[in-house]
């Protein structure tokens, strides 16, 4: 009964979903008042029915109603509560779900938070996200009807895959799926801009903030999802370019672009144009991830069942929403106004330097996820593109970019003297290359063991020689490059506070000011993260009997064993090893190997990590070798691993005080100063 | 009548610019892209001598019943990779995935020895039930002899 309930409100929505879609876009284009007015209540309307719908999956879940065969084939009766809650989204029906419903609050957040705007402009915005709301609903209930029953029943479900039994499941997800969809409202503003045809500065300031929030979901989503696979995978890694990670780095790239093109066109009113083209693009390759992702042209970790009518049918979806709107584009978009002018040296030209080189690093990352697609599809044999690839393609891409990148803040706008700007960072750029070489040469010098083509990947046939040199160089660069960002950063505090000093002074910044700088340390950090912990890791997979020593780094690692323990849906051999440095201890660590009970045929590799901010010290057992109690065990070493995620959040940080900044929080208050707007919408609601 | 000014040239030649680097670019990611990619090849195609030597390859199959073989005192591991009609033989060291089992499907990522062994760098299994790798997928619908019993890929 409660799964129709939850069948019937999907088709509600969808109903609502038309309507929504329909009468507010021919309300704007007629300048009907009555009809634009639908847009809010409708919104209102579908939240209530996808929230039902998404109640009524999660009651199925927690009921273990297992006559549905998305709760069947994703859940077990001895699946831990929490685990029922959050397997809705375990996978494919499910997380189209989890999207829809997001679509569904972002829609409604724009209706209440959007007041002060004109009433065409809400109700055009609202018209496309229903729109893009209509082509979800009809995708899940044709070809992924999370309702569907089975029959007969089966006695019990087949369980979790026990790589989602993990706390990164309750999180990553959502997150992730916030920013995807959020890209949505910022594309809604683009089109509904380019369908009114007032293209200004007060679009920029109103869409500025919605995609910031936007940007910063997805960045907390890539993190927690990168961090999430380094413990979890069992293999160490924090990225590997698999086709779906590469799908949500897309939207992200193209974000990043986006939320410095708004910048000039809020503030000098260009790039307007390009700035609308970002938006479009943002969410095409949003929904060009969704289209990978569900089809199963691409295989990945993360793929689930392929089904070709799912591929068919998001295609076109995709065809249809990025052909119409690039049309609309290509009609509108020389009307709606030039930008102003600027000199050959001035902040308009490093934020477009930023946006090629940002675009062309998805591009580039596009190419590689496509690339063995259309090898494939061209009868030329089959392939895979690896990290060796991306590594050396985003090497050379982010160094200019990341130079760029000290630059750029203390750049004035319109035109910048090259002379001035010399004197100011010339101390700096001294500073960066010193203490890059220092840093680089301390970590050279303290990792004798590392492994060294940990940057090149591991199919570049080079002398160890030469990997060594390489390494260097790219170790030397990756951290003056990112001194260059944090002193820099600083640099442009300090002279900011020139005229105000102290307190008074840090006060008198603006709150999206304090987003840029964090959120450039936050690349810094990132960057110094990336760099250590690729160069200068130790990766041992060695054959531990017990009471065996093995030393890694200063650090002496007994294996003492292993005993077994019984979880609440799981049987495991957990292993014991004690890790001593000079002889005092510094951790015992317990990494598992799990037997899901339901799932006898997977077993599970459960790392155990004692993580540090300066390094991590990673233990996972492989299998049991012999009759006297040896392991293979990997035996990891990792400097510097956190402050990839450490970078992620500063950078999310800094997207969260960008976006609650004053001058976007005035604009909410104004309907009390003109509350005409407002009740004519209540009124006619 | 079009009258070519200053400004225009100006812009011509940017836009000239930007065209010429997005062109270089393109370029150097096509040859980046052919240069780091593995190649794909079954025990078939190996023993007909159709596979480039000294290149980054992927092999697929599955690993034969009963050919997997563990040194006792290092990490080093063989086993035989199979398509129904051709068997390669892999070496292997370091630590399987949870998924490798005889009689599954995996592949192996390495390169073709002069013995005619396969030295392997990583060895990918199936995630879950549902996950096998594309390439993977193909080569096993077309030989008849997975189909049959409860190793239905």
């Amino acid at each position: 009964m409660i799964p129709e309930l939850g069948q019937f409100a999907l088709i509600l929505a969808l109903c609502l979903a038309v309507v929504q879609t329909i009468f507010p876009f021919i309300g704007a284009a007629r300048g009907i008042p009555n009809w634009m007015a639908v847009a809010r209540p409708a919104a209102t309307g579908q939240l209530v029915f996808m929230s039902l719908a998404y109640g009524c999956l999660t009651y199925a879940f927690v009921n273990n109603d297992f006559s549905v065969s998305y709760v069947a084939n994703h859940s077990n009766s001895e699946l831990p509560l929490i685990y029922r809650y959050v397997s809705v989204w375990g996978g494919h029906e499910g997380s189209l779900l989890l999207w829809a419903v997001m679509l569904s609050l972002w829609t409604f957040a724009v209706a209440i938070f959007s007041r002060s705007l004109p009433t065409a402009m809400v109700a055009r915005v609202i018209a496309v996200m229903g729109f893009v709301s209509v082509g979800f609903l009809l995708f899940m209930l044709f070809t992924s009807n999370p309702f569907d029953r089975v029959f007969p029943a089966p006695i019990d479900g087949r369980d979790l895959n026990p790589l989602l039994q993990d706390p990164g499941l309750v999180v990553h997800p959502p997150m992730l799926y916030m920013g995807y969809v959020g890209f949505s409202v910022a594309f809604s503003f683009a089109i509904a801009a380019l369908l009114g045809g007032k293209l200004d500065s007060a679009w920029a300031r109103w869409s500025r903030p919605w995609t910031l929030v936007a940007w910063l979901f997805l960045t907390l989503g890539i993190t927690l999802g990168s961090w999430w696979a380094y413990y979890e995978l069992g293999w160490g890694g924090w990225w590997f370019w698999d086709p779906v990670e590469n799908a949500s780095f897309m939207p992200w790239l193209i974000g990043t672009a986006l939320i410095h093109s708004l910048a000039v066109t809020e503030k000098r009113g260009a790039f307007k144009n390009w700035t609308v083209l970002l938006a479009i693009l943002a969410f095409s390759l949003s929904l060009l991830g969704t289209f990978l992702v569900r089809s199963g042209v691409l295989t990945s970790v993360h793929a689930f069942a392929t089904d070709p009518a799912r591929g068919v049918f998001i295609l076109a979806f995709l065809g249809v929403v990025i052909g119409f709107s690039l049309f609309l584009y290509a009609w509108r978009a020389p009307s709606v106004g030039k930008g102003g002018h600027f000199g050959l040296l001035s902040r308009e030209t490093l934020l477009l330097l930023n946006n090629i080189l940002l675009l062309v690093a998805c591009a580039a990352v596009l190419l590689g996820t496509l690339y063995p697609l259309f090898i494939d599809a061209l009868g030329m044999g089959k392939m895979s593109v690896g990290p060796p690839y991306f590594g050396l393609v985003f090497f050379w891409i982010m160094a200019p970019l990341l130079f760029l990148l000290g630059i750029g803040p203390l750049t004035r706008w319109k035109s910048e003297q090259m002379k001035t700007l010399f004197i100011r960072l010339r101390y700096i750029f001294l500073a960066s290359i010193a203490l890059g070489l220092c840093l680089a040469v301390v970590m050279i010098i303290s990792f004798p063991d590392a492994i060294y083509n940990g940057l090149l990947g591991k199919d570049v046939d080079l002398t160890a020689f030469w990997d060594k040199v390489t390494t260097a160089l790219v170790v030397f660069s990756g951290l003056a490059v990112a001194v260059w960002i944090i002193l820099s950063s600083v640099q442009n505090v300090r002279e900011k506070l020139s005229h105000k000093k102290g307190w008074a002074g840090l006060r008198s910044l603006q709150r999206s000011f304090y987003g840029m700088t964090v959120a450039h340390i936050g690349v810094a950090v990132f960057v110094i993260g990336a760099i250590l912990s690729n160069a200068f890791s130790i990766e041992k997979d060695v054959l531990m009997k017990p009471h065996e020593p093995l030393e890694v780094m200063g650090h002496r690692f007994i294996f003492e064993g292993t005993q077994s323990l019984n979880g609440p849906n799981y049987d495991a051999e957990q292993g014991v090893v004690r890790v001593l440095k000079n002889g005092e201890k510094v951790t015992v660590l317990y990494p598992e190997k799990r037997v899901y009970r339901a799932q006898q045929q997977m077993p599970m590799t459960e790392a155990d990590i004692d993580w540090g901010f300066t390094r991590d010290i990673y233990v996972a057992l492989g299998d049991p070798r012999g009759d006297e109690g040896a392991w293979s065990v990997r035996v990891y070493y990792k400097p510097f691993i956190r402050w990839i995620w450490l970078g992620g959040l500063l950078m999310a940080l800094g997207g969260l005080l960008a976006a609650t900044d004053k001058r976007y929080r005035r604009t909410r208050v104004r309907p009390a100063a003109k509350p005409v707007v407002g009740v004519a919408v209540s009124s006619a609601a | 009548m079009i009258t070519i000014t200053k400004t225009h040239k100006k812009r011509l030649g940017t836009v000239f610019l930007i065209v010429f680097g997005i062109g270089v670019s393109v370029a150097l990611l096509l040859v980046a892209a052919g240069i780091f990619t593995s190649i794909f090849v079954t025990p078939t195609q190996v023993m007909a001598g159709e596979v480039p030597k000294d290149r980054q390859l992927r092999l697929g199959g599955v690993v034969t019943k009963g050919s997997v073989q563990h040194a006792s005192d290092s990490l080093l591991i063989t086993f035989d990779v199979t398509d129904c009609d051709h068997t390669i033989s892999v070496q292997y060291e370091g630590i399987l995935p949870d998924l490798f089992r005889e009689g599954q499907g995996i592949l192996a990522e390495g390169r073709l020895q002069e013995d005619g062994t396969f030295l392997a760098e990583t060895v990918l299994a199936k995630h879950d039930e549902n996950y096998v790798p594309a390439e993977l997928a193909d080569t096993l619908e077309d030989n008849a002899c997975f189909e049959s019993g409860h190793e239905k890929i």
